[in-house]
């Protein structure tokens, strides 16, 4: 297939950026999405034309680095996929192709499509863990755990750290991210003691990172390429409200 | 001649670890403040050294060429980890798990090393649970086991699909702790390009950061690299896009031995090659194997309608169907170790039998698992790796069986190391798959999380002090003295030059290319001839490489093309160094199959007389062939047999 794509170009931090046209031809639907972009980049480097920048890894839909706001949606128009799982097969020969980077402020961009996530690291560094060090723990099934519990906060451990849930939101609100890693250890036995000092450390680092509030459109959940439910969210509504009881 | 020393501590094989805990040197706790130590890498093995490093009171810096810790491939693992403990009551020990092991590599990895691995793997799943990662439960509420390959016995824990992502959620989160505390300082975007020595010991390192571009000096008492494989040299792996060996290269040309580079782990259960486009293969987990047959067409001519469209998988009638590793190996049937089972499918591909456009894929059907338990079941235990399928191949695996053909996964070979994981360069260490030092000639699934989380959080904890006690009189060293300085410059000079090449060929031509030559000729079956041409082949691309290489944009700033570049320099001389150590290696053993040494019946014939040794490669300066030296390896609480799973 050909197609058109409208790409988000930006040298740096600091310099104003702009959108710019590109074309590919005989793109197999079989293609991912990234190598699709892969294509475009050797051509660039033939004509001796800067490749564009986007952050990818894994290209297997786990490690969360990729990102791109594809067509107006975060990893574009597939459900519960990470823009490396993306195929072509989702588009149609002359399709015009937006691409941007994720738009937060708390996500600055690096260089074209490259962003700085380091906000998430921060939210975690705050208190995203349970602080045992290494040895003394008890043997691993004299904690046990109750089943549902168990497969609830697996699901909330899931997410990828990617991003597109703020991407998502108008508010670029990053309550989903931190619900889902509250919500983990909230579940957890092993988590429930320093649970109260974890949601308010974890909360007031993300409203000083510049993440905006939730008004509950749910389109984080929606968009969320491991598709981590809102409810996590009101969890962590809970969790935070006992904190701040007493 | 050889001046490799083991250094494995006297004693009983069951007693060794022990007593080397009990008898190593401390460092006190004021004295810990005073010490420095570089981590390099943030996968399994490098964030639980780090964050047990920092809760021990060391000052760390760990090194990351991604965004965030977070995104090491150590997070892309699916299946599970192995631990005897034996909580299924099926027989499993801390021997057991030990003979498995050794026996699974084909007898060329170090006893000692292996037991300690083995004792470890309890600890680690204490370790994971206490840290909140959600493991399988029951509806007791215990822990879930299934099995992998290799094994009788169920003893992998697991987490859904995601194993790797949620163990190294658990070590990002210990790290994480630690950086709180400031005892960690994370140095995220930034790529390790050198090792600094001063006075024979590694003291620091050079890094790019990734960002401005900037060469930057960093010293520490201690250099720990954790930095993963190379199976990206064959450019289509299941690896990352970023993973690469650059850092294991670079300690390498500094002195630091490089061992047994041709054992590679071809994985059985991939998706298949599509098109010339493609930047990555993707890894169906073993895990699939407890539930999923192997299996492709009994008759030539219905594979061959199968490969023109003219049949589907479905047509085919049960006896009809060859499931091949049943009937080959009914022991252990679809759960035979990784290199058996991908040699097993190579064979019936290349007789014929193979499906698929290519030809080049088998069958992995759960239609007997989803009867006799319900398609529930199955999407409960491998929802993900279905969904993944889909989105990859479009076809519904529910329905349709899935397609796999095998494809280079994980990389035994690595940076030779004694058994306190200290590589031949005094103060530089090495954990993780960028070690050579558990898996022999081959790994069984789920003992990858098992070896990095073991080095991280039980084993360097201890030899590193046992090294760092005799450095609490070394001072912080300045990084403008003329050691860091001048190899800062070699770094630059090296950089430079790639820039000014302005050829005409991208990175990816070169690194397609060599994966090409790689996989021809250094890949599952491998040849003297073969061999020979994949080292001439490699020293010319070499050439190629410095002489027609095009990086666009400027050495400032981010610049990917340029990062790529001195990945892939390095990528092509240690590809050379694979085809080199898989030509001296004049026998089949595991990963590394030579087809002039195999049995009647096609398995793998090993040479225990001649070969029965760790191969340390020693570089010799540049375009100059590396001096061979030979650890010895010596069985005395097992008996070498040949590997049997009929």
């Amino acid at each position: 297939m050909n197609l058109t794509l409208e790409i988000w170009r930006q040298e740096s931090p600091k310099a104003k950026g702009k959108f710019e046209t590109y074309k590919v031809q005989n793109i197999s639907a079989d293609c991912s999405f990234l190598e699709m972009l892969d294509i475009l980049n050797e051509s660039l480097i033939d004509k001796v034309q800067l490749p564009i920048n986007f952050d990818h890894d894994c290209r297997e839909g786990i490690c969360g680095m990729c990102s791109l706001y594809i067509n107006g949606r975060p990893h574009g128009p597939d459900d519960e996929v990470t823009t490396c799982q993306l195929h072509m097969r989702k588009f149609k020969d002359g399709d015009t192709i937006t691409i941007e980077p994720w738009r937060s402020k708390a996500f600055p961009v690096i260089k074209d499509l490259m962003i700085n996530r380091n906000a998430f690291d921060q939210i975690i560094q705050a208190g995203g863990y349970v602080s045992v060090t290494t040895g003394g723990v008890p043997d691993a099934n004299s904690i046990p755990v109750n089943r549902e519990d168990a497969e609830l906060a697996m699901d909330a451990a899931a997410c990828i750290g990617c991003g597109a849930c703020v991407a998502a939101c108008k508010n670029a609100s990053a309550m989903l991210f931190v619900a889902a890693k509250v919500s983990q250890f909230a579940l957890l036995p092993q988590g429930k003691i320093e649970a109260k000092d974890r949601v308010k450390a974890m909360v007031a680092k993300m409203d000083e990172l510049g993440f905006g509030n939730c008004t509950n459109t749910y389109a984080c959940e929606a968009e969320c390429p491991k598709g981590i439910s809102v409810s996590n969210i009101a969890r962590m509504n809970r969790e935070f409200l006992c904190a701040n009881v007493k | 001649m050889t001046k490799l020393n083991s250094k494995i501590p006297q004693g009983d094989l069951a007693q060794k670890w022990t007593n080397y805990k009990s008898h190593q040197n401390l460092v006190n706790p004021s004295n810990k403040r005073k010490l420095d130590i570089i981590v390099v890498g943030t996968g399994l093995a490098g964030a639980s050294a780090a964050a047990s490093f920092g809760a021990m009171g060391f000052n760390v810096k760990i090194f990351c060429i991604s965004d965030s810790p977070r995104r090491a491939h150590s997070i892309a693992a699916q299946g599970g980890i192995n631990a005897a403990k034996n909580y299924p009551n099926d027989g499993d020990s801390v021997y057991r798990l030990f003979y498995d092991t050794i026996k699974g590599g084909d007898y060329r990895a170090r006893e000692a090393n292996v037991h300690r691995l083995a004792e470890n793997s309890n600890l680690i799943i204490d370790q994971c649970v206490a840290q909140g990662v959600p493991f399988a439960r029951d509806y007791s509420g215990l822990l879930d086991n299934r099995s992998f390959g290799g094994a009788q016995v169920s003893r992998t824990f697991y987490a859904r699909g995601q194993t790797g992502q949620q163990l190294l959620l658990g070590a990002y989160g210990a790290l994480s702790h630690q950086i709180n505390l400031g005892n960690v300082e994370m140095m995220n975007r930034r790529e390790m390009l050198d090792l600094v020595i001063v006075d024979g010991k590694a003291r620091g390192i050079i890094a790019r950061n990734l960002v401005t571009g900037e060469l930057e000096k960093y010293f520490a008492h201690a250099v720990v690299v954790a930095s993963g494989g190379y199976s990206n040299v064959y450019f289509l792996s299941t690896n990352a896009m970023n993973s690469n060996t650059s850092a294991a290269w670079q300690i390498y040309k500094r002195g630091a031995f490089f061992a047994n580079p041709s054992y590679v782990q071809i994985h059985p259960t991939c998706i298949p090659v599509h098109g010339d486009y493609q930047s990555k293969l993707t890894l169906m987990s073993e895990s699939l194997r407890n539930d999923g047959r192997i299996w492709v067409p009994k008759n030539k001519e219905d594979a061959e309608k199968i490969r023109n469209k003219q049949l589907k998988a479905n047509d085919i009638k049960e006896e009809d169907r060859d499931y091949f590793l049943e009937r080959r190996y009914p022991a252990f049937g679809n759960l035979v170790p990784r290199d058996v089972a991908s040699r097993a499918a190579k064979e019936r591909c290349d007789a014929g039998f193979g499906v698929g456009n290519t030809g080049l894929a088998v069958y992995l059907d759960f239609a007997s698992a989803i009867k006799r338990l319900g398609k529930d079941v199955i999407e409960e235990r491998y929802g993900n790796l279905f969904q993944m399928y889909d989105k990859i191949v479009d076809e519904n695996p529910y329905e349709n069986p899935m397609m796999i053909y095998p494809a280079v996964h994980y990389t035994m070979g690595g940076v030779w190391v004694d058994y306190e994981l200290q590589t031949t360069i005094e103060g530089l260490f090495c954990a993780g798959e960028a070690n050579f030092s558990d898996h022999g000639a081959n790994r069984l699934g789920a003992s990858a999380l098992m070896q990095g989380l073991s080095d991280g959080y039980f084993v360097l904890p201890y030899t590193i002090q046992n090294y760092l006690a005799k450095e609490i009189k070394t001072p912080r060293m300045s990084t403008d003295i003329p050691e860091f300085n001048k190899t800062l410059e070699e770094v630059k000079n090296r950089l430079e030059k790639m820039m000014k090449i302005q050829g005409s060929k991208s990175v990816d031509y070169f690194h397609k290319k060599l994966g090409h030559i790689m996989w021809e000729y250094v890949g599952m079956g491998r040849t003297k001839e073969g061999l020979e041409t994949a080292v001439k082949l490699c020293k010319e691309l070499k050439k190629e490489f410095w002489s027609d290489l095009r990086i666009p944009g400027d050495i400032n700033g981010v610049n990917t093309e340029l990062e790529k570049a001195t990945r892939v320099a390095d990528f092509i001389e240690l590809g050379e160094l694979t085809a080199l150590d898989a030509l001296q290696r004049e026998e089949s053993c595991g990963g590394h199959f030579r087809e002039e040494h195999q049995t009647p019946d096609g398995e793998a014939l090993r040479n225990d007389n001649d070969f029965m040794f760790v191969g340390a490669w020693e570089y010799k300066g540049e375009d100059q062939t590396p001096e061979l030296h030979k650890e010895a390896l010596k069985y005395e609480a097992i008996e070498v047999k040949q590997r049997d799973y009929k």
